[in-house]
């Protein structure tokens, strides 16, 4: 398989010994892993396990205690504009102006993005979105998931490499959850983006992820296939080792 | 500096004035009402004081210069603030943009409201009281450089302040530039203050050039040295101000705070 050999020699993300500690506790434990081309890695745990603390720190937005963070191979403190020219990030907790029309708002990103025939590219992404309709509508008159899924948009805009995405599926009903899984699925496969997300939905984790994370109290407790961490911990679906880890560790 | 991302967030601000009528009055009325209180005031005033002939022209250029660099320190600060209530500031920082990008296009928002406010307060001065600040001739152009980059370095080291403190710290960008207001001589010379706020005063850009233009209305002349003394403060001004800024944005990244702002 293509992606095994991928997934073999190609480390796009490597992070080792990482630790974030604010005032004395550690949010981030000395972390360490690789993410691999074309691979969708899953980020899960307790509510402050540190997965959003991990996700800034991948995207320069928070400085590490210590520990090494490279991407494409570059240290991200000594090459940042270069490498976040490369990613995107989007989170069901960012918005978007709300005077702004989406049309508008995605305009100012695809001109900081630099992006070659903007309008087309938007266009294309909003009928991949399905919501086509609300081009011209303002940001205010918008449902939580319209507003998350315009903010994945903004995610797409730049072709990323890499997707970082803090809790994408949080606010969309079942229906458009369930779209926008496939919808990113299709992505990887198609372009062989690489997306780092988070997210507390079990089954989500499951059916999303190439390879799982599982963070606790600022460390990893496991990582593999979703399969081979619920044949560790013998749990029969990833919830049931989510309780077990959550209840007794 | 990267144009296109500068650009991009001039657009942005821009944008918001298009459809929303409180921000677009936020330009035009205040500055438009600040000058007819303002001007009813000193020709209320002028029947008592006969003996000051120029009391109308040094409170109307007054008033406008000082709203010149009240609002170059509020293009800033208040930008700031409308991309930390949209919850914004984490899409434009996981761009590949920096800092002083950022600054730079809110620099010339700021540019772009000020034009605006001032034709409208230019205009209505001349029409009601039939106050020119042309008068002031070429020279304005030095003073209004100064006041322009003084608001500029309040205004940065205000979202300094907000980024470090928070929602809590919001205040500050209104409040900011009246601080320095009792020692900028706006209204006053520098003589009616106290020994020690003279000497504050000294080291305030702003005082010079409010002190500039009496001289110029009174008939004195270019105020050379008062420009120059303003233009090497400034220059002290704006540089420690980005250090400022710099410093307390590496602090924000360390503890983890640009995302939480505005939470
Ligand atoms: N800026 C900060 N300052 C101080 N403490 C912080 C900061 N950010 C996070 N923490 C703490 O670090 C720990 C990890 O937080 P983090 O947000 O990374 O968790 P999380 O795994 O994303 O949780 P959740 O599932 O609730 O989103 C928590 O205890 C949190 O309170
Ligand atoms: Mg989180």
């Amino acid at each position: 398989m293509i992606e095994d050999v991928n997934m073999l020699t190609n480390p796009i993300v490597e992070i080792s010994g990482l630790t974030k500690i604010f005032n004395g506790l550690r949010a981030v434990d000395n972390i360490s892993f690789e993410m691999y081309v074309g691979e969708i890695l899953g980020l899960l745990g307790p509510n402050g396990a540190g997965k959003t603390t991990t996700l800034q720190m991948l995207l320069a937005l928070t400085t590490p205690t210590s520990g090494d963070i490279k991407i494409f191979g570059l240290d991200l403190e000594r090459n940042r504009e270069k490498i976040l020219k490369e990613v995107n990030f989007s989170s069901s907790y960012v918005a978007m102006p709300y005077s702004l029309t989406v049309m508008e708002n995605l305009m100012v990103f695809a001109r900081l993005y630099n992006i070659k025939n903007p309008q087309a590219r938007i266009v294309g992404l909003l009928k991949d979105f399905e919501i086509e309709e609300i081009k011209d509508k303002t940001v205010r008159s918008l449902s939580s998931g319209q507003i998350t899924r315009v903010c994945l948009i903004k995610a797409l805009l730049n072709e990323p490499k890499i997707l970082f995405l803090d809790e994408p599926t949080a606010s969309l009903d079942p229906d458009i959850a369930d779209k926008t899984r496939r919808l990113l699925k299709k992505i990887k496969k198609e372009r062989g983006i690489s997306i780092l997300y988070t997210s507390h939905n079990m089954r989500e984790m499951e059916e999303m992820s190439d390879r799982i994370i599982f963070l606790d109290k600022g460390r990893i407790i496991a990582m593999g296939r979703p399969e081979e961490v619920r044949a560790q911990f013998k749990g029969e679906s990833l919830e049931d080792v989510f309780l077990k880890i959550a209840r007794q560790l | 500096m990267k144009i296109h991302r500068v650009l991009a967030l001039v657009i942005r601000h821009l944008y918001l004035y298009k459809r929303s009528i409180p921000r677009l009055m936020e330009v035009f009325y205040w500055p438009f009402l600040d000058l007819v209180i303002w001007g009813f005031i000193t020709i209320y005033l002028t029947k008592f004081k006969g003996t000051l002939p120029d009391f109308i022209a040094f409170l109307l250029g007054a008033l406008i210069l000082w709203d010149i660099l009240f609002r170059s320190q509020q293009g800033l600060s208040v930008s700031f603030l409308e991309d930390m209530w949209a919850r914004n500031l984490l899409n434009i920082f996981v761009s590949p943009i920096r800092p002083i990008e950022y600054i730079f296009a809110l620099m010339l928002v700021s540019i772009v409201k000020l034009l605006l406010a001032s034709i409208v307060m230019v205009i209505f001065a001349w029409l009601f009281y039939s106050f020119n600040i042309f008068l002031l001739g070429l020279s304005l152009i030095p003073m209004i450089v100064n006041l322009v980059i003084m608001g500029w370095g309040l205004g940065i080291i205000t979202m300094a302040l907000i980024l470090r403190l928070g929602q809590e710290a919001e205040v500050l960008a209104w409040a900011v530039a009246f601080l320095f207001q009792p020692v900028s001589a706006v209204f006053y010379p520098v003589s009616v203050l106290p020994p020690f706020l003279q000497t504050i005063a000294q080291f305030i850009p702003a005082s010079h050039i409010f002190e500039g233009m009496r001289i110029i209305i009174s008939g004195g002349g270019f105020p050379m040295h008062d420009v120059l003394w303003a233009t090497a403060l400034n220059f002290i001004y704006i540089l420690t101000a980005l250090v400022f800024f710099y410093w307390n944005f590496s602090i924000v990244r360390r503890k983890g705070l640009l995302a939480r702002i505005g939470e």
